[in-house]
């Protein structure tokens, strides 16, 4: 009894194997064959890395991901979101101040900030230009160019990108240090995050020194840059044994998470520049007015209150209403 | 025109190198580079093969669709060539290519990468036939002359073949005829030319 069930169960076994190396019995050469097309290494007299490997199968997908759907998803997320920054401008135009300036001017951002933000801005943006040419210039700038010109161009775009990338990963780190306590999630982010920022809804609701938008943005900046800045690293530096799979890898989460940080990057702009009126300043000189504050970010114009370092006193004010269109 | 094709026949390679030494002493390559290298597969067991193996060139290169400034061009005799006062050496091809053969032989401090060299099939580069300027850059241009890859022309058991595709793959089927009884069960024999199928898109010779 037990010696046919042992019995039994040997033949499923068998029959089960057999399934499993059926494939390459059936055709020993092809499955040889097969394995030195996925990247079998032997042994070679020559000297260097992988010079034993015959065929590295994982070029093909790192080819297809950058030339395909990565380079097609940053056309569209760059043009689209610049084509959206564009219609919210003629439709919306900037959001104004409600109130009319008060002329009490209040420090926001002070020297050493404002100095870490432009650096890192500025590196961020020759940074950005100098990757996009790696990936759009062959088809974009090199039919304006020549080939000749657009070499040297790019030669260049090359040397400062693999330069100014750990320059830049120094700024995210110095960013991160001086703002990070500011941009902790807080309950009241849900409540601006849900009116997005007074956008939908009536009333701007309160924000604290950073309002909900701005904290994704640093989130989304500190956690996108810093795989951008590792990956970048990691590419500058083809040095420490790392094999081809490895930088194909390390290129991939580079360009991916470098466009997404690129996206939100343009909307930081805007809102920063056209789109806000005031905001500007304050990152240029440092100092909003007190309507500009009291709009934008009352909770933090009420901690500084309480603290009141400063003697300003709020004015008799003019409310302006600020309509979804312009007038 | 002749289509050029490299075709290394796995029954024949006997691993002896000379087409990596011909190549590098024919070149001139510097120190650390050459451009073709010779894997054996299984290497000292039953069935063990070796394969000469450097840029295929192939009939749609991928160094040539990832490079950034497009310095990669096809002659008419469809050998992949690229232009180095174009190259920025920014590795890409290196990357794409699925037979490694983009070599980087002036690194700098940190690995930078000077400009790529790779196997010309003996055909130079951009500059004048037969120039300082070419062979300083590329090395000889034997086709120029009439000549084929010196690596094929110096293989002694004829196991690298190059030349017109038609011609080697005819070659190659003939052989392929004359040995099949002894192919019957033989180990790991392959009845396509090693590479085909990738760089050609041609798994039949």
């Amino acid at each position: 009894m037990h010696d046919k069930h042992w019995g039994r169960a040997l033949v499923w076994a068998l029959l089960f194997l057999s399934l499993i190396a059926a494939p390459a019995q059936a055709v020993p050469n092809s499955g040889y064959w097969q394995r030195v097309r996925e990247g079998a290494s032997g042994y070679t007299a020559v000297q260097g890395q992988e010079a034993g490997e015959l065929i590295q199968a994982s070029g093909e997908v790192w080819r297809r991901w950058r030339n395909g759907p990565l380079a097609l998803a940053g056309e569209i997320g760059l043009s689209g979101v610049v084509a959206l920054l564009v219609l919210v401008y003629l439709l919306r135009g900037p959001i104004r101040l409600t109130r009319l300036r008060t002329g009490v001017m209040i420090p926001r951002w002070s020297l050493g900030e404002r100095i870490l933000h432009w650096t890192a801005a500025a590196l961020f943006l020759l940074l950005m230009l100098t990757g996009l040419s790696l990936l759009y210039g062959r088809r974009l700038l090199l039919p304006l160019l020549g080939y000749d010109a657009f070499s040297v161009y790019l030669s260049l775009a090359k040397w400062v990108h693999n330069l100014l990338g750990p320059l830049f990963f120094l700024a995210l780190g110095a960013m991160t240090w001086i703002w990070l306590k500011d941009n902790l999630w807080q309950r009241n982010d849900w409540h601006w995050l849900r009116s997005l920022g007074g956008v939908i809804g009536t009333g701007h609701p309160p924000a604290g020194r950073f309002n909900a938008g701005e904290k994704l943005w640093f989130w989304l900046l500190l956690i996108g840059g810093s795989l951008v800045c590792f990956t970048g690293l990691v590419l500058d530096f083809p040095l420490f044994g790392l094999e081809r799979e490895g930088m194909q890898l390390a290129h991939i989460v580079h360009l991916a998470s470098a466009l997404i940080v690129m996206v939100a990057a343009l909307g930081h702009i805007y809102l920063g520049s056209l789109g806000t009126e005031g905001a500007l300043e304050g990152m240029v000189r440092g100092k909003v007015d007190l309507s500009w504050a009291r709009q934008h970010h009352e909770l933090w114009l009420r901690e500084l209150e309480a603290s009141s370092t400063w003697s300003g006193k709020a004015r008799p004010e003019v409310v302006r209403p600020d309509s979804f269109f312009k007038p | 025109m002749a289509r050029m094709k490299f075709l290394c026949d796995a029954e024949r390679c006997i691993e002896c190198n000379a087409c990596v030494v011909a190549c590098k002493n024919e070149h001139e390559l510097p120190w650390g580079v050459n451009r073709r290298r010779v894997v054996t597969l299984n290497d000292g067991q039953p069935g063990e093969k070796s394969i000469s193996v450097a840029c295929m060139h192939c009939s749609d290169p991928p160094c040539a669709a990832v490079c950034p400034v497009d310095c990669f061009y096809i002659t008419e005799d469809g050998v992949v060539l690229h232009d180095k006062d174009l190259c920025i050496g920014c590795g890409y091809c290196f990357y794409a290519c699925p037979f490694g053969a983009p070599q980087f032989p002036q690194d700098g401090a940190f690995g930078v990468r000077g400009k790529m060299d790779k196997c010309t099939f003996c055909a130079g580069g951009p500059e004048e036939d037969g120039s300082e300027a070419e062979f300083k850059k590329y090395g000889r241009n034997r086709l120029a002359e009439g000549k084929l890859p010196l690596c094929a022309e110096m293989c002694a058991t004829k196991a690298l073949l190059a030349g017109d595709g038609e011609v080697i793959a005819d070659i190659f089927r003939q052989r392929v005829l004359c040995r099949a009884e002894r192919d019957v069960g033989a180990k790991n024999v392959s009845p396509a030319p090693w590479g085909w199928g990738l760089a050609y898109g041609d798994k039949k010779p």
